[in-house]
């Protein structure tokens, strides 16, 4: 048998199974070679010797509308690695962490609002459901980074209410 | 000879006793954090990179050197004890080490381990002290377009040629010299790929991409796949010490290892994956006891642990030398050169000798204080690899978000982290290889700069990329290697055929 297939892909399925998450990515690479393309048809034609700064994006371009091929064709014969099986909630709930973390610091919050924030979310997306003690061991773990990186390091870490009582 | 002064010389800058705290510092660092599971010393030096910002640069390199043998000496201990490789060279010794822990042999697996690293680190950091002259002396002579060919050489080489699926590893790449065109053009000023979005001008940071896809891609796939069975932590019983028995049995493996390691590590294709298990093969065949091996072979951690940490030492040479980095660590150690301004390469070598000896010479006092440092520590990593799986990932996010906070605190350089983390998520789900990435974007503006340099110097003629003879070559070896994997596929596909 061959070898690049998984064991028992095969003989199970000798039509090949279409996999649509490879029809996506194959998608999404022709799609950034035409923004490549785009965003270098605005660049001014130069008149230097040589290759201008358009000249890489094309190439680039033309790379990535091949691989998009490439993956097209492994998609097309179901030929890409075989998946595990997922739970997609912990993603959403570290994403929306990320998202608080980013909106606070965005908003003047401070560094250790912000990162508390993340902390707590990611440990209830890894099971943990003591919200109130995470809280706790987040707040001082990154006011203790903070006065670290400030007062230590002399490096700033965005200041917000609580950073401005220490 | 040249060499022993210019190595006295640097040993004299890294035995500064300020010096010698910032390798102690790297070398603790780089361990506490290459040990926690997942985080590969790529990640480690990433995430650390941001301790180092108000350093000088000679006492931040010497930092990174500590920082570099640390977190792959962090890797192989969890390697052994809980069987999750932070990074693919590991794998090779956690398949006997992690039999050895769970045997209650855990003492002497990462004894031979930590020796084994320390004699393998210390013959390949003198490889890379005698072979980095003479391989300066050789790459000053090199023209632009040879170093756009040797660059070639490595692009097709870490993405196509070794990895398991070469389309797969060449999107990687492309993926990378895409995001390596953000910005503002150095030669022109003009800006591509920047939407309008100022953040953009300045192009994509490397340590925010690295950290992105390892760090935060990284918790968001363990979540994911968090149902799936935990790793268990395999305690660390009986002695520490190795047996005379051990002994005999691991000093050859060292030895071999470092043959695989070093020289397979200085080649512009890069990977300790290789090394390693070419290593772990050998001692298998070579053994007196091939029936522990799966069982918990003591030569099937000498072996490729050796093999793993010649071949770091090894990826030195081209990064030092050359300015090319093979793996994603090396990437990240340009990163970290590149912060101070700093281009290695054979300029640096004639520039700032004291800088570039003074690391060369600081690894060898980091391999050092490893082997003086672990041992006795191993208590304290093991109980580092304990942290609860929530507080683990959750710290771990919270380290990689301040270094981007540390370094550019605004909304659009932490939404690309967040990106970054997807997509990480994204290609570790599909299997797509994340080192082409970092080094896509780390070595494509380099090259694209070489490459014209090259095409302005001979007025657009392309012909001068065969014209020069090592151009000519590379860009063969380059062709041959992006052909190879396609028709041994082919071939393999056509024997099975007849079977």
């Amino acid at each position: 048998m061959s070898s690049e297939d998984a064991p028992g892909d095969r003989p199970a399925e000798p039509a090949h199974h279409v996999d649509r998450a490879g029809l996506v990515i194959a998608a999404a690479l022709a799609a950034l070679a035409a923004v490549l393309v785009w965003d270098a048809s605005k660049l001014p034609a130069t008149s230097m010797y040589g290759m201008g700064p358009e000249a890489m994006p094309v190439v680039i371009a033309v790379g990535l509308v091949l691989l998009a091929i490439g993956n097209l064709i492994d998609a097309l014969r179901g030929n890409l690695p075989p998946r595990e099986s997922m739970d997609p909630k912990p993603v959403w709930l570290i994403l929306a962490g990320l998202a608080l973390l980013i909106g606070i610091i965005g908003f003047g919050g401070g560094f250790i609002l912000a990162t508390s924030a993340l902390f707590v979310t990611t440990s209830a997306a890894f099971g943990r459901r003591a919200i109130l003690t995470d809280t706790a061991i987040a707040l001082v773990m990154t006011t203790l980074i903070y006065l670290a990186f400030d007062k230590l390091l002399t490096l700033s870490l965005p200041a917000g209410p609580l950073e401005r009582l220490l | 000879m040249d060499t022993f002064a210019a190595l006295a010389h640097g040993m004299a800058v890294a035995v500064q006793p300020m010096n010698l705290l910032y390798a102690l510092i790297g070398v603790f660092l780089g361990t506490a954090v290459g040990v926690l599971p997942g985080i590969g010393p790529a990640l480690t030096v990433a995430l650390l990179l941001p301790v180092t910002y108000k350093l000088d640069p000679g006492g931040s390199l010497i930092m990174f050197a500590g920082i570099y043998y640390g977190g792959m000496y962090g890797g192989s201990t969890t390697a052994i004890l809980i069987n999750t490789p932070g990074e693919s060279a590991s794998m090779a010794t956690a398949l006997e080490g992690n039999k050895m822990a769970k045997a209650g042999r855990g003492g002497p697996a990462l004894a031979t381990s930590a020796i084994g690293s320390f004699v393998a680190g210390t013959i390949a950091t003198i490889g890379l002290a005698f072979l980095a002259p003479w391989l300066v002396d050789f790459a000053v002579r090199f023209g632009p377009e040879d170093y756009f060919a040797l660059m070639c050489v490595a692009f097709v080489t870490v993405s196509a040629t070794f990895g398991d699926s070469p389309i797969r590893g060449l999107t990687s790449l492309f993926i990378g010299l895409t995001l390596g065109l953000i910005g503002i053009d150095k030669l022109t000023g003009q800006p591509r790929l920047a939407f309008g979005i100022p953040e953009l001008l300045d192009g994509v940071e490397v340590t925010t991409l690295a950290v992105g896809l390892f760090a935060v891609g990284e918790a968001l796939y363990v979540a994911s796949r968090r149902h799936h069975a935990e790793e268990k932590l395999e305690p660390v019983r009986g002695s520490l010490w190795m047996t005379k028995e051990d002994w005999k049995r691991s000093w050859k493996p060292w030895l071999r290892g470092t043959l695989f390691g070093f020289p397979i590590g200085a080649l512009p294709a890069g990977g300790a994956e290789i090394p390693t298990f070419l290593s772990y093969s050998t001692e298998r065949r070579l053994t007196k006891h091939p029936e522990e091996f799966g069982k918990g072979a003591i030569e099937g951690v000498a072996g490729p642990e050796a093999a793993n940490n010649a071949s770091a030492a090894g990826t030195l040479v081209p990064l030092l030398t050359l300015g090319l980095p093979t793996s994603a660590t090396a990437a990240m150690m340009l990163a970290g050169f590149q912060q101070y301004g700093l281009n290695p390469g054979p300029l640096l070598f004639a520039e700032r000798p004291d800088l570039v000896w003074g690391l060369i010479a600081s690894l060898f006092i980091a391999n050092g204080m490893l082997l003086v440092l672990n041992l006795p520590l191993v208590g304290l990593w093991v109980r580092l690899l304990a942290i609860p799986q929530p507080w683990l990932y959750a710290g771990i996010l919270v380290f990689a978000t301040m270094g981007t906070i540390a370094a550019k605190p605004s909304v659009a350089e932490l939404s690309m982290l967040a990106a970054f983390g997807v997509m990480g998520f994204l290609m570790r789900r599909f299997d797509f290889p994340i080192a082409p990435v970092v080094i896509g974007l780390i070595l494509g503006p380099i090259a694209e700069s070489q490459l014209r340099r090259a095409l302005a110097i001979s007025l657009g003629d392309p012909m001068v990329l065969l014209q020069s003879p090592m151009s000519a070559t590379l860009l063969g070896i380059a062709l041959i290697a992006l052909l190879a994997p396609f028709v041994l596929k082919g071939l393999g596909r056509f024997k099975a055929n007849e079977d």
